[in-house]
């Protein structure tokens, strides 16, 4: 395997979008086509996540389509879905293909418009992240989920369960915080106070309106190519150093969902990868699609031991300056949750913070980050660590 | 080697009275809902088997904002089973506005209830249910 590395990245501001989302990830390609200094001629593959734009648009063969609205037809496009982590598994194919040596230059990334369906068909739409035979037709909601991951943590570790959502407030906060200063955030500009989180309406109990990511609409797109291609092209190439994948079926199958095994291996996959430990991570973008998740994925990930996180939520040990920096974008939770390109954008996060570009939410004299995407039922996980190549 | 329990199968058992799962002949481990290989060690060897439809909360949740084709609230919850695995299903005989995190750790039984299909569910379908049979 060769080295390699990203040397363009884009994304569009996430919210509310009148485009497609071939529109939308056609914009945020040919901007990261056009800041990695290569041509439209240098792309040999389009790599695309996209969860489900079959319903959103009715519009399947997306990743040809995006391709051929670029200028890109003949070029092999592919949709990879992974639901929520169907941004990073397209960029870690990319980086397979590219470190296998089969392709050069791979663009890929991810696009949704989730924000045209109505409330009802989103919500049927995303319940069928779980099982569909013996899930699903408990009525079984996204929120609920995780709503089930917070009960069972307050109980497994015996934390009284207003203390538990205090530290889910603070990682509510703290993604708020982030993203009014994120120009590309859903939520940018925009305050939000302890109270008007407490405040907020019952969703699935314990998780409330502020617990949870809004929906979006929105893409993102990198260059992924050869380290030796990249140091021609940037004295900034950012090198994609470990990769892990992980998946599992029905929520219920996983028993103990404080612990998911499937993202366990998968950053474990990672870090052996890299050769590093999560000690050496100085910035990460997780997946904190509800607040209980963004605790328990800082577990998982080995910031902090099982049953932990939500204190160091509640210390401020993953702000911007605590120990690991965690979701300095907003997070999903803030910058918004579209959902195929939702990896895209954590990897242009952390690109932009490896290289200093992040202007008052920059992470001072990081060096190393991470991105932690998970869909669906922990169906799909998979983990991206970056670093400087200079 | 054919997929033994469907979820077809699986589904006409329960509204005839029985609730099935897969019993490995190598690991004796239980599995549910069915899969194709058991859960606990991998094997392809099992036998189906009733369970004892007993078991207990082990988290839950109270939705409120419903899934299209629900009327909220209504609870969902992990069900632990006698057996060894775990469940999703609907607890049925309490109010939702009173079910705090007391419920972890009750005992009941498993049941099912028909739910409607929509154009994307793929036929017929049912969830399973959960009625807390122990006293406060």
């Amino acid at each position: 395997m060769r080295e390699v590395a990203i040397v363009g990245v884009a994304m569009t501001k996430f919210g509310t979008s009148e485009k497609t989302q071939v529109e939308m990830f056609a914009e945020a390609a040919m901007e990261a086509i056009n800041e990695s200094g290569l041509g439209l001629k240098d792309i040999q593959a389009v790599n695309v996540g996209n969860a489900d734009g079959n319903i959103e648009e009715g519009q399947a063969v997306i990743a040809p389509m995006c391709a051929a609205d670029i200028g890109l037809s003949g070029t092999p496009a592919t949709r990879f879905e992974g639901a929520c982590a169907s941004g990073t598994i397209a960029i870690r194919d990319a980086f397979i293909w590219v470190a296998s040596g089969f392709y050069d230059i791979v663009l890929a990334g991810g696009t949704e418009r989730q924000r045209i369906m109505s409330t009802p068909l989103a919500t049927r739409v995303m319940g069928m992240g779980v099982h569909s035979r013996y899930e699903t037709p408990t009525g079984l909601s996204f929120p609920g989920i995780f709503a089930m991951m917070a009960h069972l943590y307050a109980s497994k570790y015996g934390i009284p369960l207003p203390e538990l959502k205090e530290a889910m407030a603070r990682v509510s906060f703290k993604a708020h915080k982030h993203g009014c200063i994120n120009p590309k955030a859903q939520f940018y500009g925009k305050e939000v106070t302890m109270q008007m989180i407490y405040d907020s309406a019952m969703v699935a109990s314990p998780i409330q309106v502020f617990d949870c990511c809004p929906i979006s609409d929105g893409a993102a797109a990198v260059v992924v190519t050869s380290a030796d291609i990249a140091k021609r092209l940037t004295d900034k190439p950012v090198l994609i150093v470990g990769t892990g994948q992980g998946s599992s079926g029905a929520v219920c199958s996983q028993k103990d969902i404080t612990r998911i095994p499937a993202r366990e291996l998968s950053a474990k996959r990672a870090y052996d990868m890299a050769g590093l430990k999560p000690e050496d991570i100085d910035v990460c973008e997780l997946h904190d699609c509800f607040t209980i998740a963004e605790i328990v994925a800082s577990e998982g990930l080995g910031f902090f031991e099982p049953g932990q996180g939500y204190k160091a939520a509640l210390n401020g040990d993953t702000d911007i300056g605590g120990k690991i920096a965690i979701n300095p974008s907003g997070g999903i939770k803030a910058k918004g949750h579209p959902v195929g390109a939702t990896g895209a954008a954590q990897v242009y996060e952390i690109v932009k913070q490896l290289r200093g570009e992040c202007g008052p939410r920059q992470v001072e004299g990081a060096k190393i980050g991470m991105t932690d995407t998970m869909g669906g039922s922990f169906a799909s996980i998979g983990h991206l660590i970056l670093k400087r190549g200079w | 080697m054919e997929y033994i329990l469907t979820s077809k199968k699986f589904t006409e058992a329960l509204k005839e009275g029985k609730f099935l799962g897969l019993k490995c002949h190598q690991c004796s481990g239980y599995t549910a809902p069915p899969q194709k290989v058991c859960s606990q060690c991998g094997s392809e060897d099992m036998e189906i088997v009733e369970l004892s439809r007993q078991g207990k909360v082990r988290t839950f949740t109270v939705i409120h904002v419903a899934a299209e084709g629900y009327q909220a609230p209504y609870i969902v919850a992990l069900i632990e089973l006698e057996e060894g695995p775990w469940v999703t299903a609907n607890i049925i005989n309490m109010d939702p506005e009173a079910a705090t995190m007391d419920i972890i750790g009750r005992q009941g039984k498993i049941d099912y209830q028909d739910i409607i299909t929509d154009i994307f569910s793929g036929g017929e379908r049912i969830a399973l249910t959960f009625s807390l049979t122990d006293s406060t």
